[in-house]
């Protein structure tokens, strides 16, 4: 049987799963659209967490990120866990005993003011959209390569499957569907990177494997990996060799943006009690660390893995002949993300830093003439059971991994844009009156509407992924984590401060953002060049969610200080969420 | 809810276990991952050091460690106070 016919059965059979539970699991009332009746057991409840947060950048990108700058891009593996604790510890029992539905609405709430509740639902719609657009497009990338079809053919492809599970099962269903798909990425995730630890290390656990001998060398292989990389003029693997401050900042931001995703927050809202948020938010990172614990260990290996296939002598001896390179990177030429030019005409592979002057002298004298091989970061896990010549169907696992990781966030982003329309605009500002049916279609309508939008710019994409994600990571940080916190460690917050604490939150991190990679991303419309030199104190525009988050808070304490007090009864609001007892079933009012 | 001193005190265990656990958290991560990491590099762990280690996994695993136990805690806490849900 070919690849072709292999990838078509596992990942067709993936598809046919979700579908099946969506329809099993279909959604009857506003309550069990938006959070499952609230009838949810934790441990599958942190599975489904899991697999709503962990999207194409955590299953395809991540571990490239580390692999090609190694130490430095810890950051993305502390701060996109770190946050879990932020939420589990400071958020996610007190909005589940507030018993709504959406984030906007506690918003509203606590801070009496409906004018608080439009500026959250502006914050989220910006937040969820800019992400939603990079899992299609993802998933678009995903099903060209292993479908062979063309990405806007697999983009189409993506928006249906979506469209069936996402509009017709409501929360319940997403829920029961990515409990599957998290078995199926974690699944395709391990395989390969236990073969490849195996091959490199002899033990069978990757993340013991990071950190044990180099077979072959009989060195540590962070120490084989970080000599050979220095060999050839890169930066060594486990140094810091960015600024440090920048490295704290950045770590802070995806943390704090991390637990202000609305995504992500409302899964919290599916739990039968207060107790199971708790123990919840737990569950959903054991099961998210077994992949972000896995992927270190996956970039390390790849990375090394790569440079001992070019140079298996040994750095300081000529590298491989391009007409005896492995068949993955022929494979993967056909894709143009892996690219050979031959600058030297010798034949051979040379992949060394080419932008470092300190090796430039030693590039020379062997006659080397720049950097041969472009590897782009994202084929590093797609490409895995290649290099690791594993079976046909381990490739074909991965490409379902890799879609269902894609599909179940934007099926839970898409959820939290549904809700905050058809629940916080329509029905509280539109039409109050609005009947249950009413509500449920509207919702499927904006879900439908988003997919559409999301499409669209999918196949037309503004080509930013990598910005968007910082906005969106950004925004989370410097909007909506600040409010929510201090809705429920101060009670003297009032609905003035809360207000201007956003907007400042926004207007500043939007600001930062565009004067370094120019006005809605448009490119050449920046005001300063995106580099160090010209960052405000050294920090990117990538980090500045944490300043964001910082002006937030002190803004709003100012300006609730100087004005009114809340009422009584946002106060005893405030009392009532502090302690468990009495938390029913959510409610709509 | 009893009455208003035994809210009070339910509330300061609360945000001393959430003060607690959360200089621990920064401690482990943005500590002894980036910043205290070269007081660190004496003790050699697997080719790298300690820091290097705490950055890519010792964090998280400290992560998973302080959500369960504020759990364990909270719900024990629930229970003495009289809060929890019957």
């Amino acid at each position: 049987m070919d690849q072709y016919t292999l990838n078509l059965i596992v990942v067709g059979a993936s598809f046919v799963l979700y579908v099946a539970i969506a329809i099993w699991a279909r959604a009857g009332s506003t309550a069990e659209f938006y959070a499952a009746n609230q009838g949810v057991h934790p441990v599958l409840n942190g599975m489904a967490t899991a697999a709503d947060w962990m999207s194409a950048a955590s299953f395809i990108s991540m571990a490239g990120l580390v692999a090609f700058a190694g130490y430095v891009n810890s950051s993305y593996l502390m701060g996109w866990t770190g946050g879990y604790v932020l939420l589990a510890l400071l958020l996610a029992p007190y909005l589940r005993k507030f018993g709504k539905f959406t984030v906007p609405q506690f918003i509203g709430d606590r801070f009496y003011s409906q004018g608080a509740r439009l500026v959250a639902v502006l914050c989220l719609i910006i937040i969820s959209v800019t992400y939603v657009i990079g899992q299609m497009t993802g998933a678009g990338v995903a099903f060209s390569r292993f479908l062979e079809v063309d990405v806007s053919t697999g983009l189409f492809i993506a928006s249906a499957v979506v469209f069936v599970y996402a509009v017709l099962g409501g929360m319940k269903g997403i829920t029961y569907t990515q409990v599957a798909q998290y078995c199926v990425l974690i699944v395709a995730y391990t395989i390969p990177a236990v073969f490849i630890s195996l091959q490199l290390t002899g033990n069978p656990v990757p993340p013991l494997g990071l950190f044990s001998t180099h077979t072959e060398s009989g060195q540590p292989l962070l120490a084989t990996l970080d000599q050979i990389v220095t060999d050839l003029g890169f930066t060594d693997y486990t140094g810091l060799h960015s600024s440090m401050l920048n490295m704290v900042l950045f770590t802070i931001s995806l943390m704090v943006g991390t637990a202000g995703l609305p995504h992500v927050i409302i899964r919290f809202f599916t739990v039968p009690k207060v107790a199971d948020a708790r123990w919840s938010a737990g569950w959903a990172l054991v099961f998210i660390a077994l992949l972000y614990l896995t992927a270190p260990a996956v970039g390390a290996m790849a990375r090394l893995n790569i440079m001992t296939t070019l140079y298996p002598n040994g750095a300081t001896e000529e590298p491989i002949e391009y007409e005896a390179r492995p068949d993955w990177m022929r494979t993967w030429e056909q894709t143009g993300l892996l690219r050979f030019d031959d600058r030297n005409g010798d034949g051979r592979i040379q992949l060394y830093n080419d932008a470092n002057p300190a090796f430039a002298q030693e590039a020379e004298a062997r006659g080397w003439a720049g950097s041969e091989l472009t590897i782009n970061n994202d084929i590093l896990v797609l490409a895995n059971p290649e290099i690791a010549q594993l079976p046909g169907w381990v490739i074909a696992l991965i490409a379902a991994g890799g879609l269902a990781a894609a599909l179940s966030t934007a099926a839970g982003l898409l959820l939290a844009i549904s809700s905050a329309v058809s629940h916080d605009l329509i029905k509280s500002y539109i039409n109050p009156r609005i009947s249950e049916r009413g509500e449920l279609l509207a919702a499927r309508i904006s879900m439908a509407g988003a997919i559409v939008v999301a499409t669209y710019l999918g196949l037309n994409p503004p080509g930013f992924a990598a910005q968007v994600v910082a906005l969106a990571f950004g925004l989370a940080a410097a909007t909506l984590f600040p409010v929510l916190m201090m809705g429920i460690f101060s009670k003297r917050i009032n609905s003035a401060g809360a207000i201007t604490g956003m907007l400042v939150g926004l207007v500043a991190t939007l600001l930062y953002i565009f004067t370094y990679l120019g006005w809605f991303f448009v490119p050449g419309t920046n005001m300063l060049p995106n580099t160090a030199d010209n960052w405000l104190f050294g920090i990117s525009p990538l980090s500045f969610g944490t300043i964001g988050a910082l002006l937030n808070f002190g803004v709003a304490y100012i300006v609730s200080s100087v004005t009114a007090e809340p009422p009584q009864e946002v106060q005893e609001l405030v009392e009532s969420i502090r302690v468990p007892r009495g938390a029913g079933a959510a409610t709509h009012h | 809810m009893a009455d208003k001193s035994s809210s009070t005190a339910y509330w300061a265990a609360n945000k001393r276990i959430i003060f607690i656990s959360l200089v621990i958290w920064a401690l482990c991560s943005i500590g002894f991952g980036i910043v205290l990491r070269p007081l660190l590099s004496g003790i050699p762990i697997g080719g790298t050091d300690l820091g290097f280690w705490f950055a890519q996994q010792g964090s998280i695993l400290v992560f998973i460690a302080l959500i369960f136990n504020y759990a364990r805690f909270m719900n024990k806490l629930d229970a003495e106070y009289g809060v929890d849900e019957q």
